[in-house]
C-alpha cells in the first residue's frame, strides 16, 4: 500500500520534532560546554586565603593531576557539595585546591572552620579576575587538571559523588601507579 | 485609585528604560557608545536571555569591568570579542557567530521558507492541472488531486 505524501510529509516532519526534544530535553540547559578543555590551566597568582602571604599559581601543583573547586559562602550549593568535597579529600587521590570567588575573607574562613576544609589549597579572588580566565560563570564549578597541568573536565554545579566516580575517577591515573 | 493606577502604568511603562549600566565611562561619546555596544552583544551568562548591559549579576559587573579595561587597553572589538568566546564559548555572544557547525542554524529560516514555497507551489500545480482535466472535481474535494 502506498502512503499518500501528505501523510508522509506531517509525520516525518513531527518524527524529527520528537526527535529533537528527546535530545534537547534531557540536557541540562545550566550546563555550558567549557572552551578550556584540552588546553592549559590559565595562569593565576593569588594570594592564599589563610595567608596573605603564601602566593598560590597553578604551577603549584603541576606533576600530579589536581582538582580546582570555585566556591564561595554567598553560594548555595557550595554548601550542598562540602560534605561531597569533605568525602573526596579523605580518600585523597588528588589535591582539591579552591578558589574562593568575590567573597569575604573572613566569612570564607569561618565557614572552613565551621563545615570543615577539604582544601590543600585556598587561592583568594575577591575581584572575580581569575574565576574570568576560568570561564567561571556560575559556582560550584569544579575542574580536574592533569599532572601536565591540562584542563581535562569540568563539572559545573555541585559536586556529587556519583560525577566523581563517573567523570573524575576513570581520568585519573591507576592508584598503583601513583608512588 | 486614579492616581495608583497612574503611578503602576508610569512604572510599567519606564522599566525598560531602566537600565542597569548607567554611568558614563568614557569621556568620548565615540568610545562611550562602543563600549555599550559591546556590552549588548555579550551575555550574561548566570540570567542566559539578558546581555551583560542589562544585569547586574556579580558576573556582569565584572565582564563589564572586563570590556572597560579591554578597551583602554586599546584591544579591538575582535579581541575583545575573542577573549570572551576563549574563557566561555560562543554561547557569550548574544548573536552566534557565522561557522560551518552553525551554517544550518543560520540558514534554517531560508530552509523553512523554501520548504513552505515548494509546499505551494506542488499544491497550485496539482489544483491546476486537476482543473484542466476535471473542472467539477474541484467542488467536490478541492484538495484532492
Amino acid at each position: 500500500m502506498r502512503i499518500p505524501l501528505r501523510f508522509l510529509v506531517p509525520t516525518l516532519g513531527f518524527a524529527i520534532l520528537v526527535g529533537f526534544f528527546v535530545v534537547g530535553l534531557k540536557r541540562d540547559p545550566g550546563v555550558l560546554p567549557s572552551p578550556l578543555i584540552g588546553k592549559p590551566a590559565p595562569e593565576f597568582t593569588l594570594e592564599s586565603l589563610g595567608d596573605p602571604a603564601w602566593k598560590l599559581s597553578p604551577a603549584d601543583f603541576r606533576g600530579r593531576h589536581w582538582v580546582f573547586n570555585v566556591w564561595a559562602t554567598w553560594c548555595v550549593g557550595c554548601r550542598q557539595e562540602h560534605e561531597t568535597l569533605l568525602a573526596i579529600a579523605r580518600e585523597d587521590r588528588v589535591p582539591i585546591v579552591g578558589l574562593n570567588w568575590r567573597d569575604d575573607r573572613a566569612l570564607a574562613l569561618r565557614w572552613l572552620g565551621q563545615l570543615g576544609n577539604p582544601y590543600a589549597a585556598v587561592a583568594f579572588d575577591p575581584e572575580g579576575r581569575t574565576a574570568i580566565d576560568w570561564g567561571v560563570y556560575g559556582a560550584p564549578e569544579t575542574f580536574l587538571m592533569d599532572a601536565r597541568g591540562i584542563v581535562v573536565w569540568k563539572h559545573i554545579g555541585p559536586m556529587t559523588l556519583d560525577a566523581w566516580r563517573r567523570d573524575f575517577v576513570p581520568r585519573l591515573p591507576a592508584p598503583e601507579s601513583t608512588p | 485609585m486614579r492616581g495608583a493606577l497612574a503611578a503602576f502604568l508610569l512604572t510599567v511603562a519606564t522599566t525598560g528604560a531602566l537600565a542597569v549600566d548607567t554611568g558614563q565611562r568614557f569621556g568620548d561619546p565615540g568610545e562611550q557608545a562602543r563600549y555599550e555596544r559591546l556590552i549588548r552583544d555579550l551575555r550574561c551568562l548566570v540570567c542566559r536571555s539578558e546581555s551583560i548591559a542589562d544585569s547586574n549579576a556579580l558576573l556582569a559587573q565584572d565582564l563589564r569591568r572586563e570590556v572597560e579595561e579591554l578597551m583602554r587597553a586599546g584591544r579591538s572589538d575582535e579581541e575583545i570579542r575573542s577573549f570572551m568566546t576563549e574563557r566561555y564559548g560562543d554561547f557569550v555572544l548574544m548573536r552566534p557567530p557565522v561557522a560551518p557547525r552553525t551554517w544550518l542554524l543560520w540558514a534554517a529560516p531560508a530552509l523553512f521558507l523554501a520548504g513552505g514555497l515548494a509546499v505551494v507551489l506542488v499544491t497550485v500545480r496539482r489544483r491546476a492541472a486537476a482543473a484542466r482535466t476535471n473542472p467539477a472535481a474541484l467542488d467536490e474535494e478541492p484538495d484532492r488531486p
